[in-house]
């Protein structure tokens, strides 16, 4: 790319936040380089455009007066920008979530905190890869979709009282809608998990709104502090409205 | 060649004279009798390299004339049709692609003018169908002019999983054997009888950093196998063609895969993180391959999410 087409993208990349910015939030502001209430990593250069490593983290102490309600992902050059919506509980205490997602070329990536007063606080980070979204689902779609549905919870032996670290997984090929198929002569339908639900002893932890962005096989790790036993519960939405669940005893 | 000159046949002319001093540069080696090929570069595909870093060939029989793999772009792919005609006036009857990245099928375009059968793997179509979007937006922009001309040409002939099949050249047959998922999903080798030379396709790298674009657990067991097999002449993806007795090459590459699994599964069993395998797994393999640095890490990305579903 030479230099003259990088600054001209750069206005071009302004103007396509402000547009988002526009659809997804309207006029509310939002407050940038927010780096004091959350935190977001993400590779420079993904490895692997269809599987880029993310993660949020809360900075300040999440508190039943003032916490993070929601956290927001966009992906401001995928063909849906707006990639996930973390519905997020007190309960939770401080955040540490991380997910994967497909990045379909060199972009920037946005987390914006919605206080439970509404306000709104963004940090952002570019991220070099291209072709996730229009690359192939899998490595192996045979072997993805004979998996399809099936769940894993790992953690460690989670001690009461302790914060630990739990990884909910779902088999699923989370087809974008963008990949061609060479059978039909056409793009395979859009088939993805919309919404996964964490609880923990009846109370939800996270409730993950997503799109087509999130990479095949969603995850989310995130970490938690049990205060009694109980059954941590993970519940998965399809677009074609099949459910999967998994649950494990604490 | 004279020098007639306008201003006009000049422009004409010096194009012509690049393309002859790329001709000329680009070289073939022997391998066995009527078995050529064209040692890529360990580069990544730009526009100065015509995106000729795989090892791409022919095989010359009494008939005719099979291309294994076609180039990593519509520039390479006539650089290899001459070479081929400087060896050779029979017809170009095949163009056998063994799997689908595009510094293997790039060049296939430049092969239309033959009126070959285009052969693969039974799942290569889907592949191809599945990438080409991204391919075409990616390597017009990385190869520029070299890219010119590029079609993605399906194969019309596919060999299934489990049955060899048998390419006639005139007193001189060839076996083409398809794989499950292994460096990709739709891998394919070709086997030449008369000289006894494996062609791996990307199934071996040599010297280069392996990509894992299939499955870690299916292309180990896929070493096992093919490094056992009894030929005279072994000539892989991407790296030197050697004598079928030497096991390094087989050996290195199942070294790496097997190193990368072990720690992988490791991480995984102990609840450790993608960004930790990322960071951690098989760092002690970066001096022993070119490229490590832009692809080992994908490798370790691509083996972490199979791994986590054992």
């Amino acid at each position: 790319m030479s230099h003259s087409l990088i600054t001209q993208a750069t206005t071009a990349e302004e103007d396509l936040w402000s547009g988002l910015k526009q659809t997804y939030f309207g006029d509310r502001e939002i407050r940038e380089n927010a780096e004091d209430i959350l935190s977001l990593e993400a590779p420079t250069r993904a490895e692997d455009a269809a599987i880029v490593p993310i993660s949020v983290k809360s900075v300040q102490p999440q508190t039943a007066e003032r916490y993070i309600k929601n956290i927001h992902i966009i992906i401001d050059k995928n063909p849906m920008p707006y990639s996930a919506n973390f519905h997020l509980s007190p309960t939770l205490g401080d955040i540490d979530i991380a997910t994967r997602v497909r990045v379909d070329q060199y972009t920037d990536m946005r987390a914006i905190a919605e206080m439970n007063d509404g306000s709104l606080h963004m940090v952002s980070k570019f991220v070099k890869a291209s072709g996730g979204c229009s690359a192939p689902a899998g490595k192996d779609m045979e072997a993805a979709m004979a998996r399809l549905g099936k769940m894993q919870i790992r953690m460690r032996e989670a001690n009461i009282g302790e914060t630990t670290q739990a990884q909910v997984v779902v088999s699923h090929p989370n087809n974008s809608g963008l990949q061609f198929d060479q059978k039909t002569r056409g793009y395979i339908p859009p088939h993805y998990v919309k919404e996964i639900v964490i609880d923990f002893a009846d109370e939800n932890l996270i409730t993950l709104e997503a799109g087509i962005s999130i990479s095949e096989d969603p995850s989310i790790r995130f970490s938690f502090t049990p205060q009694k036993h109980g059954v941590l519960k993970a519940m998965v939405n399809d677009s074609k409205e099949m459910t999967y669940s998994s649950d494990k005893q604490i | 060649m004279h020098l007639l000159i306008s201003f006009f046949s000049f422009m004409a002319l010096s194009i012509a004279f690049a393309s002859e001093s790329q001709v000329n540069r680009y070289s073939v080696k022997q391998v066995a009798e009527g078995i050529f090929y064209h040692q890529g570069n360990h580069e990544e595909a730009n526009a100065e390299n015509l995106g000729a870093i795989a090892n791409v060939g022919f095989i010359i029989g009494e008939k005719c004339i099979a291309v294994i793999d076609s180039g990593g772009s519509f520039y390479e792919g006539e650089l290899l049709r001459k070479s081929i005609r400087q060896h050779s006036d029979l017809p170009i009857c095949y163009v056998i692609n063994t799997h689908v990245h595009p510094d293997h099928v790039l060049g296939n375009a430049a092969f239309t003018i033959d009126k070959p059968e285009f052969v693969g793997h039974e799942k290569l179509p889907a592949a191809m169908a599945s990438r080409q979007q991204h391919f075409a937006r990616q390597f017009s922009e990385i190869l520029g002019d070299a890219y010119k001309g590029t079609k993605f040409i399906e194969a019309g002939t596919l060999v299934q999983v489990d049955s060899p099949i048998k390419l006639e050249l005139g007193n001189r047959p060839l076996v083409l054997t398809a794989y499950t998922t292994a460096h990709t999903d739709h891998d394919l080798t070709v086997y030449d009888v008369n000289s006894s030379t494996l062609w791996t396709g990307d199934l071996l790298f040599v010297e280069r950093i392996p990509a894992l674009d299939g499955s870690i657990n299916g292309w180990i067991d896929a070493l096992e196998t093919l490094g056992e097999r009894d030929v005279e002449m072994v000539v892989p993806g991407h790296g030197p063609a050697f004598d079928g007795k030497q096991s390094k090459g087989w050996q290195d590459l199942l070294h790496y895969l097997t190193t990368v699994r072990k720690e992988v599964r490791d991480i995984i069993n102990d609840m450790g993180t993608i960004e930790e395998a990322i960071a951690s797994v098989g760092t002690q393999e970066a001096d022993k391959w070119k490229l490590f640095e832009e692809y080992h890490r994908r490798n370790v990305t691509a083996a972490y999410v199979e791994l986590e579903w054992e």
